[in-house]
């Protein structure tokens, strides 16, 4: 996911200054990783060399003075371009759980990676209860609820293929073995 | 404390054995997945926890009570009294309205007419269909009818729940309303929830899980017993 995209988007409903960024990022993008302020910083930096931002004045409100930063043409354009762009889906498999599962078939055999995935489906079924909880809370605010509901899925789609690596991973053994 | 209890439970359908010696423990006031494949033996094992089926061998204890050793008489009026039952449908009486549904296992139990009515549209309520009192189940949608069947199966106030794919037959949404009313309800009353299904995002809905497999515990979680080669490639 692009940061540049997503901190364009959120100054497309006006100006803000870096702390605001930060803080809408992680309030609109809730179960997402937190975004640094650094890497708030260096990002806007990015827009306003390639004139997508430009600084909207100054405040100082008690505290050290901010810059805020709003959106231009050029950035609004980009924006669109972006929301308007089909991701492709995902050409490769690049799970680091399949990784491993191959990895340890190869270095210790079908027992290493059978320990491995039953003690992965454990972590997951755990995660998979705390977003339940999460998403059938009535106090939860419907952003986090559609984003429980996201990770449920991808952890529901991981749970079925370790169920079923579990099951084959002795012909994985066989297959690889020399 | 333990309030559902297999020990060794055994039970085959003729030559087809379902449990191959089950020993599982159910605590008080917890709601427990029971998960597994499609024939792995989870709905004998509710089966045979209920009461509803005695095992071939081995022991089944509500409490103090050996269930196993019981008559069926004597284990209906304990699933009357102790007892709910939810499934995945077919539950409603079709010429009963919601309400007249909901208020029969009161009246089976004795409660008045009247009273009973009052606990039916009571139970409807908190499960959100209260306006649908007087419908019959033809005329309601199936996240409807679950959960008619949710509140008839509650309206006892039983202390276990005992729900075998309670949203098999719901669309994901409905699935996900229904689970998390269930799971709310059961938190108030402190009734104990036996859950069983084959679905993960189900499961995540109780505080535990015990996966089965061809009718024994998988104590690990999933597939360390995989049969190898079973799906071919």
């Amino acid at each position: 996911m692009s940061t540049a995209h997503v901190l364009l988007g959120l100054l497309a409903g006006g100006p803000l200054h870096g702390y605001e960024l930060k803080r809408a990022h992680d309030q609109r993008l809730p179960q997402a990783k937190p975004v640094a302020f650094g890497q708030v910083y260096a990002t806007l930096g990015r827009l306003q060399r390639d004139g997508l931002v430009v600084t909207a004045g100054q405040a100082q409100e008690g505290g050290p003075e901010r810059t805020a930063f709003q959106v231009t043409d050029a950035g609004r354009q980009r924006l669109d371009e972006w929301l308007a762009e089909i991701e492709p889906p995902a050409p490769f498999v690049s799970s680091t759980l399949f990784a491993k599962v191959a990895v340890a078939v190869l270095v210790d055999g079908a027992q290493r990676a059978r320990d491995y995935l039953v003690a992965q489906r454990a972590a997951h079924m755990g995660r998979l209860r705390e977003l339940t909880a999460i998403k059938t809370d009535p106090a939860s605010p419907l952003g986090d609820v559609l984003a429980a509901d996201f990770a449920i899925l991808h952890l529901d789609a991981d749970l079925q293929w370790v169920s079923n690596t579990l099951e084959r991973v002795a012909d994985l053994h066989r297959e690889v073995q020399p | 404390m333990t309030i559902l209890r297999a020990r060794g439970v055994v039970k085959s359908y003729g030559p087809t054995p379902a449990l191959r010696g089950v020993t599982i423990d159910v605590a008080e006031g917890e709601i427990l997945a029971v998960t597994g494949p499609s024939g792995c033996g989870k709905s004998t094992l509710l089966h045979c926890l209920a009461g509803i089926l005695r095992p071939d061998a081995g022991e089944v204890s509500y409490g103090e009570h050996r269930l196993d050793t019981w008559s069926e008489r004597m284990r209906a009026r304990l699933r009357r009294t102790e007892f709910g039952v939810l499934f995945q449908f077919g539950q409603l009486v079709t010429e009963l309205t919601a309400a007249e549904n909901v208020a029969l296992p009161l009246l089976l139990a004795g409660t008045g007419r009247r009273e009973a009515r009052t606990a039916a549209v009571g139970w409807l309520d908190r499960l959100g269909v209260a306006d649908l009192a007087d419908t019959r189940p033809g005329e309601m949608s199936g996240g409807q009818q679950q959960r008619c069947a949710v509140a008839r199966a509650l309206v006892t106030e039983p202390r276990v729940l005992f729900a075998d794919e309670p949203t098999g037959a719901l669309d994901s949404r409905t699935s996900e309303q229904l689970l998390g009313e269930l799971v709310r309800v059961a938190r108030d009353q402190r009734t104990t929830v036996l859950l069983v299904t084959h679905d993960v995002q189900v499961a995540a809905y109780a505080d535990r899980e015990v996966a089965l497999r061809d009718g024994a515990v998988d104590a690990s979680g999933l597939g360390l017993t995989a049969v190898q080669g079973r799906h071919g490639r």
